[in-house]
């Protein structure tokens, strides 16, 4: 990933800022929490937009380019944003060997995105992440923070549905 | 009368939560209380019903519809545990487990009602930091994490590195994938946990704690971060505990932000300050110089679970579990194509035919063992014929697999080996940090390698590459994640050998696993034209008419397989 290729999709507003004013305020030492500072502000902004990296580096005069390593190191940071719902299907070797493959294949056929992108509607993203330590039920699936197990492909198709229908 | 229900992640995945909310609304009368997943995850939800004369009824697969027959008549013979089911508690030796099932982790009296934090009371009144130390050299406490390093070693280490600050630090980033044990502890028992840092921290000497939990698991920091607080409301955790004046000690929770080479102690402690988690050469030791550069231990949520027991019990009533040199019970997660799949706590030194057909109940739908992966991604595979071997750490690292965290996962006829050697080098070559050569780029010339041979392109030259590779990768690795990265693929060549043979020579997967090298075929014996295959096909591959046999155009089939999944009459089969 390069930063060049981000597109920044939202403007952060003052409100915005001052959060992430108040976050960095919270640690007397900013470079040693600089992991937890980014978890509090993706979870603030939804994710870590570019200039967001410029902004905290000004402030707290960490390099940009560390930040920027930290945040492209670690498998939760992300740069651009997601839809409403954070499909994250387990990868774990449970998971992957009772199936895993074909739910992920069920669900970028049904929403017709592939892994790491979000639907137009803004309703889904669908994801790949580590196991997620439910391997008895496998395969299984994170949305927001619900927790689906022993999933078949219409199972998940019926979930996906649900989910679409209430909004 | 009372009820528990099994609350953990697993349970709760499994509806655990929509029975919690009817008992609350509709029979508020009766005391509810949550608990830790007992272990039989296959039978969740699992509702326990204490009577008035405090008898046991344990209900298992309860819906919400059956929560008004249970309750009326606890005794109901649908839902009730049937004997077998109850035996895989009854054969398990249980340490870390001995309170799941019984107390509500999210409240503090229970704990302390069960024994809780008596251990370290015991040690800070009756035994010095040495003395503890011995306790656990005769126990033979071993790290539970994976590389079963000696505790005492590692306590002495640090004790003897003297400072006026030092740190003990819980490794609870449990990356390996099958792996749950470090979970069930977080959201089982999370007091257990701290009552283990304490004493450890007593131990080395050290005033603050900080557990390193990986992000993944929203339910475990919550549990353990109230347990903190609750602890700390008591006047067990911070400044001048138990009234012993200038005896500090404090926990804190730093989560993880998913990162599987932060497993790693040095490439914790690089993340713990903010870094990227990239490891570092030892010496200098973590004992030496750790966090901050100061002395620092490092343990596994389970080693440190072990510990609380030991003070209780008495290492030599520890020490009677297990073999020779692996001393204990050890948790394992027993996932994957077993019938029975959940965590159970065995003496180390059963063998791994009483744990997958025992206690696991054996292969799901009756199918042919083919494979057992013991330790992850570090791990290996292990065929049939080792199925007696006993679960010790010398054992099992002798066949080239490792005993690791306790991931435990079955596989059947229908995996295929060299797909799953394949997965796992995926999962390494993510997950490298890219510091060492021989792990970025060494891992990724495999990968290709096995890549090619799935899809049926590979040389019978690629095997002895791929050895020679996986060797150099193993000694030109700085950490314990390109060390043992090359596992997989050594142990599948050495036990499968035949199916590598069989992809590269034949062109084939017998399990029906690597697409480019499997047909779909239409039986016309078994075919009724019933047309649904056609339908379902998303291709157009499958052609016939109505009442007359189908068939599948080699040409157009992706092989995603929805045709044989759907077909009704197994007509459609893989060659």
């Amino acid at each position: 990933m390069c930063c060049e290729d981000l597109k920044e999709e939202i403007e952060i507003s003052e409100e915005q800022y001052l959060k992430i004013d108040e976050i960095l305020n919270m640690y007397q030492d900013p470079e040693g929490n600089l992991i937890s500072i980014l978890q509090k502000i993706q979870s603030e902004l939804n994710y870590i937009p570019k200039v967001v990296i410029s902004y905290i580096s000004e402030k707290t005069k960490i390099y940009e380019s560390k930040i920027f390593g930290v945040v492209t190191f670690y498998s939760q940071f992300r740069m651009a944003p997601i839809g409403e719902n954070l499909i994250m299907l387990c990868q774990g070797t449970a998971c992957h060997v009772n199936g895993s493959e074909k739910i992920g294949e069920t669900i970028k056929e049904y929403l017709n995105i592939d892994v790491g992108e979000t639907t137009d509607d803004n309703l889904f993203t669908y994801t790949n992440v580590a196991c997620l330590g439910c391997c008895s039920l496998a395969p299984v699936m994170m949305i927001g923070d619900k927790t689906y197990g022993n999933l078949t492909t219409d199972k998940v198709k019926e979930i996906l549905k649900t989910i679409q229908k209430k909004n | 009368m009372k009820i528990k229900v099994g609350a953990s992640s697993c349970g709760i995945a499994a509806g655990a939560n929509s029975l919690i909310e009817i008992l609350e609304s509709d029979y508020s009368n009766i005391s509810t209380e949550i608990t830790g997943c007992i272990g039989l995850c296959y039978l969740e939800p699992i509702i326990d019903i204490y009577d008035e004369d405090d008898n046991l009824f344990r209900h298992v697969k309860v819906t919400p519809n059956d929560l008004k027959e249970i309750i009326e008549n606890p005794k109901s013979e649908k839902t009730l545990i049937k004997k077998e089911d109850e035996d895989i508690l009854n054969r398990q030796t249980r340490i870390v487990t001995e309170n799941y099932g019984y107390i509500n982790p999210e409240k503090m009296e229970d704990y302390l009602n069960a024994g809780g934090y008596k251990a370290i009371g015991k040690c800070v009144k009756n035994l010095t930091p040495k003395d503890i130390i011995e306790e656990m050299k005769i126990a033979g406490l071993r790290g539970r994490g994976g590389a079963g390093f000696p505790t005492w070693f590692k306590w002495n280490a640090a004790l003897n590195s003297k400072n006026e600050k030092k740190y003990i630090v819980c490794n609870a980033d449990e990356g390996d994938p099958g792996a749950f044990m470090d979970r069930s502890v977080l959201e089982g028992d999370p007091h257990r946990l701290i009552e283990g840092m304490m004493i450890a921290g007593y131990a080395i000497e050290a005033d603050e704690g900080i557990v390193y939990v990986r992000a993944e698991y929203p339910l475990a920091i919550k549990r353990l971060q109230k347990a903190i607080n609750d602890a700390r409301n008591y006047g067990l955790l911070g400044k001048n505990v138990f009234g012993i004046e200038g005896y500090n000690f404090d926990i804190r929770i730093k989560a993880g932000a998913g990162a599987f080479v932060c497993g790693e102690e040095t490439a914790l402690i690089a993340s713990l300050e903010g870094e990227r988690g990239m490891p570092r050469l030892k010496p200098p030791f973590p004992a030496q110089k750790g966090y901050l550069g100061l002395p620092t231990n490092i343990n596994n949520v389970e080693t440190l679970a072990n510990v609380p027991w030991i003070i209780n019990h008495g290492a030599s009533k520890f020490a009677s579990f297990g073999t020779e040199t692996s001393k204990g019970a050890k948790l394992f997660a027993l996932t994957g194509k077993v019938k029975k799949g959940g965590l159970v706590e065995i003496p180390m030194g059963m063998t791994l035919r009483e744990v997958i057909f025992e206690l696991g109940g054996g292969i799901k739908n009756d199918l042919e063992f083919k494979g057992v992966q013991m330790g992850g991604p570090s791990g290996g595979c292990l065929p049939k014929e080792m199925l007696d071997l006993p679960i010790d750490y010398e054992s099992i690292t002798k066949t080239g697999a490792i005993i690791g965290s306790g991931g435990m996962v079955v596989m059947d006829e229908t995996n295929c080996m060299v797909n799953m050697a394949k997965f796992f080098l995926e999962f390494t070559c993510d997950e490298s940090c890219g510091k060492c050569t021989y792990c970025r780029v060494g891992n990724k010339r495999m990968l290709e390698i096995l890549t090619r041979i799935t899809e049926g392109k590979g040389k019978l030259s690629d095997l002895d590459l791929l050895e020679e590779l996986a060797i150099k990768v193993k000694e030109g690795s700085l950490c314990g994640l390109g060390q043992t990265a090359p596992n997989p693929i050594l142990t599948t060549l050495k036990y499968f050998k035949d199916e590598y043979l069989e992809h590269i020579e034949e062109k084939k997967c017998v399990s029906g696993t690597c697409k480019d090298l499997i047909h779909y075929i239409i039986n016309p014996e078994k075919c009724v034209g019933c047309t649904l295959c056609s339908r379902v096909c998303p291709v157009g591959a499958i052609d016939g008419k109505v009442k007359e046999t189908h068939f599948i155009n080699e040409d157009l089939c992706i092989k995603c397989g929805k045709c044989y999944d759907t077909c009704k009459f197994d007509a459609i089969y893989i060659d």
